[in-house]
């Protein structure tokens, strides 16, 4: 017999959500959301959750089990047992519960919207298909497999202290146009995407990757937009400077300056920015937490140069 | 009262592609009880058809016969003509809006075999070719975001009818559980099909018939509900799709023995030939024994396709394989059985998608249907496999043209709000009524099991009766149920006790014109009638509601190309 505890809410009934268990044997080869079904159609029939394809592919059904957002109807309900023979089932998180486990998709679907998910395309339509090497499309296939779920979302680090960031589903999204050979706006996407909010504001947790049901993967997306970025000369941002800083500084010594990462990364002509450093650096003083002012390369720092080098060409 | 030029129920393929289309010159909503992205044309896996001539020389002629000789001769033939012509154009579109199609080595869109199709002539996109086009069509509907306005998780309960005119519907907003009427000048039905009829089917929880019913329940008919198509490939138990494009890349289906029994069936297309006729074939393996492990199912083989190519073309499935059934397809071969897949009859409508009353084409003034809901009829008999992404895309953008044709000019009609809206919170309120010890999923389940023995892939009449019988007692059971959320927000329960409603309905209409139809024909086969009669059944069957029970009237088949001949594979 295994238990499913599960987070109820219901805003008529009392503000507060709860949780409730429920007893059930798990049926052979059960997924989750059969579990679920279950439960509401043989113990109490008021809760809910939404589903429907049950086949992976409407994206629906994603919940938090064992504080993890999946797809209900990809996964055993066995294998979610924990050792308690449990599992908790939440909504998913990032966004406000509208009743048990449904939760309110609009601020997902305004960031979706945010990101001009649509092909800008380069030239008149031809009379046929615009051609497309298997390559070509080999770089958007990944994240056209998305389903919008909103596992990511839910479970994004990023998203949690800052409601601003576009978050994974809407980057992946648009990764989609960014790397579409047959789209117009790469350099226009590029920079919007490297604005506050965007793609370097991503912690790089890859949590996203961890949770996404499907090939989409975002967080790789994130860093294939970063790379279009970099590569097209969009570098007037901290995001991109500090990446930049970064690899100089390896690239120069074999280890990080960290005296001189945040100035490269502020710009050294932005002078508010800059300003702006001076009190985290002088708590760090204060601290102890300086790093030397003399920074040193290693010892196989020509081995380093060498590594760039090759990877250059 | 909300006001729309022109509302669209249903947001799946046909319901996206008639809304951008519409919406060029017209106040456009768009009413889905799920998100767009949700829509059940996003499980669609093979392929769309079209005679591009890819991969090898093609015509429309030849897309045209083989779904002519697919459909069993039961298709209106002027109308499959327009249909297939259209097809290259409807797919370069799709391809111009940015939709991801799978390439060949000269980066035009790729195409691959499929059952019943002479040619490989179905373009897709990896194995997920309806999530693709879905997607694309959302995508163009955000950029319009403007013109289109989307009313995510509103059900719809009923047409509002004054005479031969339909003025607009009445809705209700799942997340608030407030009822509304829409007052439109036109209104489109894009609501998908009702496999959750069946025990085993591949269809998603919302393709429960509920537009289809609404229609027939302002009188108008249902067009071939009797047709309704079983897929071969559904997985062991759970029903789910295994796409037919496995083996249009070659895979064998194998019985107990390990014998490739489709040789015994259809010599010359073997694992190819059409649906209705490769899971006859699996059910008469299963019924005489020779199922796999003396089970309800055969296999399908993929293993001497190699990693390489199922990785390439087939990764999604592999996958859903792996999660489902715990079996990976590179390995070892997959369970299979016949699921209920796809209805070919549904709402009739015209060729432009106006919505008929009778064999003489009178109109339901304003009203439109597209999709799998619609019968127009381009799939006879038995459906094509990639032929129905086609028909949601093809029709639903001609349903559009017909919407802004009809509706330019129009004054909205007649709506008396506070009666209509009456009538629909009287059905909740009869609902949340009920305080009866009746479980609805015991209704469900009997419902289902009943249509997949006795109404499945082989009908007869002794069957069919029984069948007719556990309905009715079914009927009355479902006005005794226990219900136990009685609250307005996000109330999923009563909305599925009302998509039960609407099934029930549905499977009676079904049943009704299977023991009507005393012949085999497509996908209804009737053991005690196994041979096609032309002579006596060589229309279409229109099923209409009347106090006295169901009555059922006949309409021509519109034969201009292909005369009728026999069927073999």
């Amino acid at each position: 017999m295994a238990t499913f505890r599960i987070k109820r809410f219901n805003p008529e009934k009392q503000p507060e959500p709860y949780f409730e268990e429920f007893e059930l044997d798990i049926p052979d080869g059960a997924t989750l959301l059969d579990c679920m079904n279950e439960i509401k159609w043989t113990l109490d029939g008021s809760l809910s959750y939404r589903m429907s394809c049950r086949s992976a592919i409407c994206g629906s059904c994603a919940v938090k089990a064992n504080g993890h957002a999946l797809l209900a109807c990809q996964r055993q309900g066995e294998h979610l047992l924990d050792n308690d023979d449990t599992i908790t089932l939440e909504p998913l998180g990032n966004m406000k519960p509208v009743k048990d486990l449904v939760v309110d998709f609009t601020p997902f679907w305004d960031k979706i919207n945010k990101v001009k998910p649509y092909l800008e395309p380069k030239d008149e339509a031809p009379a046929k298909e615009r051609h497309q090497s298997q390559e070509e499309f080999l770089i958007i296939d990944d994240a056209s497999t998305c389903i919008m779920c909103g596992a990511c979302y839910s479970d994004c680090n990023t998203l949690e202290v800052d409601d601003n960031f576009l978050g994974p589903a809407a980057l992946a999204k648009a990764q989609r146009f960014v790397g579409d050979s047959r789209d117009s706006k790469t350099l226009q996407r590029v920079q919007d995407l490297s604005e506050p909010g965007g793609i370097w504001d991503c912690t790089h947790c890859a949590e996203c990757v961890e949770r996404c049901p499907k090939p989409a993967k975002p967080f790789d997306r994130i860093k294939e937009i970063m790379t279009v970025a970099l590569d097209n000369g969009v570098h007037n941002n901290n995001g991109a400077r500090h990446a930049l800083s970064f690899t100089n500084s390896v690239k120069r010594s074999g280890n990080l300056n960290e005296n001189r990462i945040p100035v490269e990364s502020m710009g050294i002509f932005n002078i508010s920015g800059l300003l702006s450093l001076i009190p985290i650096g002088l708590r760090m003083l204060l601290k102890g937490k300086v790093p030397p002012v003399i920074h040193h390369s290693i010892d196989e720092v020509d081995d380093v140069k060498r590594i760039f080098k090759e990877l250059d060409q | 009262m909300i006001e729309h030029d022109v509302v669209i129920i249903g947001a799946g393929l046909a319901g996206m592609r008639c809304a951008l289309e519409a919406s060029k010159e017209l106040d456009v909503a768009v009413l889905t009880k799920v998100y767009p992205s949700r829509s059940h044309s996003g499980a669609a896996q093979g392929g769309i058809a079209a005679s591009l001539g890819n991969s090898e020389p093609d015509s429309w002629e030849e897309h045209m016969y083989d779904t002519v000789k697919g459909g069993d001769f039961l298709n209106d033939q002027d109308a499959v003509e327009e249909y297939v012509k259209a097809a290259p154009r409807i797919i370069y579109e799709l391809e111009h809006m940015g939709c991801v199609f799978s390439r060949t080595a000269d980066g035009k869109i790729a195409q691959r075999s499929f059952g019943g199709h002479s040619k490989p002539r179905a373009c897709f996109s990896a194995d997920r070719t309806g999530h693709a086009i879905l997607h694309a069509l959302h995508e163009q509907l955000m950029k319009n975001e403007k013109s289109v306005k989307i009313y995510n998780e509103w059900y719809m309960h009923s047409l509002i009818v004054d005479g031969d005119r339909c003025n607009g519907v009445v809705v209700s907003n799942i997340q608030t559980g407030e009822v509304e009427v829409i007052r439109a000048k036109a209104v489109v039905f894009c609501t998908g099909g009702y496999g959750r009829v069946f025990k085993i089917t591949s269809n998603a929880f919302a393709s429960t018939a509920d537009g289809v019913i609404a229609a027939f329940e302002v009188g108008i008919p249902l067009e071939d509900p009797e047709f309704v198509q079983f897929h071969p490939s559904g997985l062991f138990r759970q029903g789910i799709l295994f796409s037919e494009a496995a083996r249009g890349e070659g895979a064998y289906l194998l019985n107990d023995k390990g014998e490739r029994f489709m040789e015994n069936y259809a010599p010359s297309r073997m694992e190819l030939a059409p649906r209705d006729i490769v899971s006859r074939a699996e059910q008469s393996e299963i019924d005489a024994g020779r199922g796999v492990n003396g089970e309800d199912c055969i296999n399908l083989d993929l293993r001497h396709l190699g990693e390489a190519r199922i990785m390439e073309r087939l990764p999604q499935i592999r996958q859903l394989a792996i999660d489902f059934l715990g079996i990976d397809c590179i390995t070892d071969p997959i369970p299979i059985q016949p699921t209920a897949h796809y209805s070919m009859g549904g709402i009739p409508v015209d060729k432009f998608c106006h919505v008929i009353l009778d064999a003489e084409g009178t109109k339901m003034n304003g009203f439109f249907a597209a999709g799998e809901c619609a019968c127009v009829s381009v799939h006879g008999g038995n459906r094509l496999g990639t032929n129905s992404l086609l028909d949601a895309v093809v029709f639903g953008e001609r349903a559009g043209k017909s919407v802004l044709e009809y509706a330019r000019g129009k004054d909205f009609g007649n709506v008396n709000e506070g009666q209509e809206k009456a009538k629909v919170l009287e059905k909740f309120e009869d609902v949340f009524q009920r305080d009866g010890s009746e479980s609805y999923k015991d209704i469900r389940d009997d419902m289902k099991e009943i249509m997949m023995s006795h109404c499945g892939v082989f009908r007869d009449a002794e069957k069919l009766k029984v069948c007719m019988d556990t309905l009715k007692e079914l009927q009355v059971r479902f006005k005794k149920g226990k219900v136990t959320d009685k609250g307005k927000i996000f109330n999923t329960e009563i909305y599925e006790i009302m998509e039960l409603g609407n099934m029930l309905r549905m499977a009676e209409v079904i049943a009704e014109a299977a023991l009507y139809r005393q012949e085999s024909r497509g996908g209804h086969s009737r053991t005690d009638f196994p041979k096609r009669d032309d002579k006596k059944f060589l229309h279409h069957s229109m099923v209409y509601d009347s106090p006295d029970g169901f009555v059922i009237k006949t309409k021509p088949v519109v034969i201009t190309k292909y005369p009728v001949t026999e069927r073999t594979y």
